[in-house]
């Protein structure tokens, strides 16, 4: 097991990040950016994904009505992928790593999670199954909520906004039974 | 300048998130099913903390009100927070810290997050069809908050927005205090 910051430390540290992403420039939020990578992904095989566009304001039109959307934000995202938000995601993948270097328990964490976590009896296949699986639920219902963790739960109840609010609720209202059903016996 | 600071936010964030346990799969699970709270505990407090520290910074004029960016309350937030909490229980990610444990190396957050890129596909196709279902209709007007600020409009309008955003402080600050490691057997 890897030594993890105590709840007070670790909950000074991330306060300080939703603080000063706030302060300096806005409110972090990660799930959009699966958006714009896809898009990115999309527009290569696709040359009629982004059109210019006068009428929207930001200058970028889509024929595919959510990245059309906010006079066409997500679309002019994904045609200049340099940009805060989807930077921001990125960079998260080098803090990380920067981080699992500075803890003690360095081997396990490159260690495959699926022989390190409570799914050692189970095969790895499995793991990657659940997963997928998850990680594609989680998105989905991130973009219908139009958030999702870092965006609506701690970013959203920082500003105390109803939103963010009813999306916690709701997620822990799911999560809590379905790890319990999935895991309980094996955490 | 922007992109230099959306680097040293985003790897301290990345960062920080490895650092609380937040990228341990088994450590969500730990959560969820009750059985160690400490990340929970951990939520709670830098929730309480960087609430109150935000309304303060903006009652003596050190944060910028127009930096707040509250997103809409609507049905599908209820839906979709339903969805993320079934998918973030089986996976043991949620999108940031999957990606941040893609940062990590570890392979089950790869293919979580090839996994999260078909989902938001799937939903960028679909949304034309949902676009103008009761999904969208917006509770409460939407963009609302419990503590007011000068860019939006509070549910609360006669207590002055310090003193309600300092008492769910408050309560979440005590809540991280004495919330026991372990809840359930």
């Amino acid at each position: 097991m890897q030594s993890y910051w105590s709840w007070f430390g670790g909950g000074l540290a991330l306060a300080c990040c939703f603080l000063l992403a706030v302060t300096l420039v806005k409110p972090i939020g990660v799930s959009t950016q699966f958006v714009i990578a896809d898009g990115v992904i999309w527009s290569l095989f696709d040359s009629e994904l982004l059109q210019s566009s006068q009428d929207n304001k930001h200058g970028v039109a889509s024929p595919n009505a959510y990245l059309n959307k906010s006079g066409g934000k997500y679309a002019a995202a994904i045609e200049n992928p340099i940009n805060y938000g989807f930077i921001f995601v990125l960079a998260m993948i080098g803090g990380a790593f920067l981080g699992s270097r500075f803890s003690k328990g360095e081997s396990e964490a490159k260690v495959e999670p699926s022989s390190s976590c409570a799914l050692t009896q189970r095969p790895a296949s499995q793991r990657y199954a659940m997963a997928f699986i998850g990680g594609a639920i989680v998105l989905f219902g991130a973009r219908l909520a139009g958030g999702c963790t870092s965006g609506h739960m701690m970013s959203g109840m920082m500003q105390t906004s109803l939103s963010g609010y009813l999306f916690a609720l709701a997620a822990f209202a799911a999560a809590v039974p379905t790890a319990i059903l999935l895991y309980g016996r094996d955490i | 300048m922007t992109i230099l600071l959306a680097v040293v936010l985003g790897a301290l964030f990345g960062f920080v998130l490895q650092r609380v346990g937040a990228t341990d799969s088994k450590v969500i699970w730990g959560m969820l099913t009750l059985k160690d709270l400490r990340l929970a505990k951990t939520i709670l407090f830098a929730i309480g903390v960087s609430s109150f520290a935000l309304f303060a910074g903006m009652q003596l004029g050190l944060i910028d009100a127009g930096h707040m960016s509250v997103k809409s309350a609507y049905y599908g937030v209820l839906i979709g927070g339903l969805l993320l909490g079934l998918g973030w229980a089986v996976a043991g990610y949620c999108p940031g810290t999957g990606v941040a444990a893609l940062g990590e190396g570890k392979r089950d957050a790869v293919v979580y997050v090839l996994g999260g890129l078909f989902g938001a596909l799937i939903y960028t196709l679909v949304y034309e069809k949902i676009a103008d279902t009761w999904l969208f209709e917006k509770i409460a007007g939407g963009k609302v908050t419990l503590a007011g600020s000068d860019k939006y409009a509070s549910l609360i309008t006669d207590i002055s927005p310090i003193l309600i955003a300092g008492a769910f402080a408050a309560v979440f600050v005590v809540l991280a205090a004495l919330l026991p490691r372990r809840l359930a057997a």
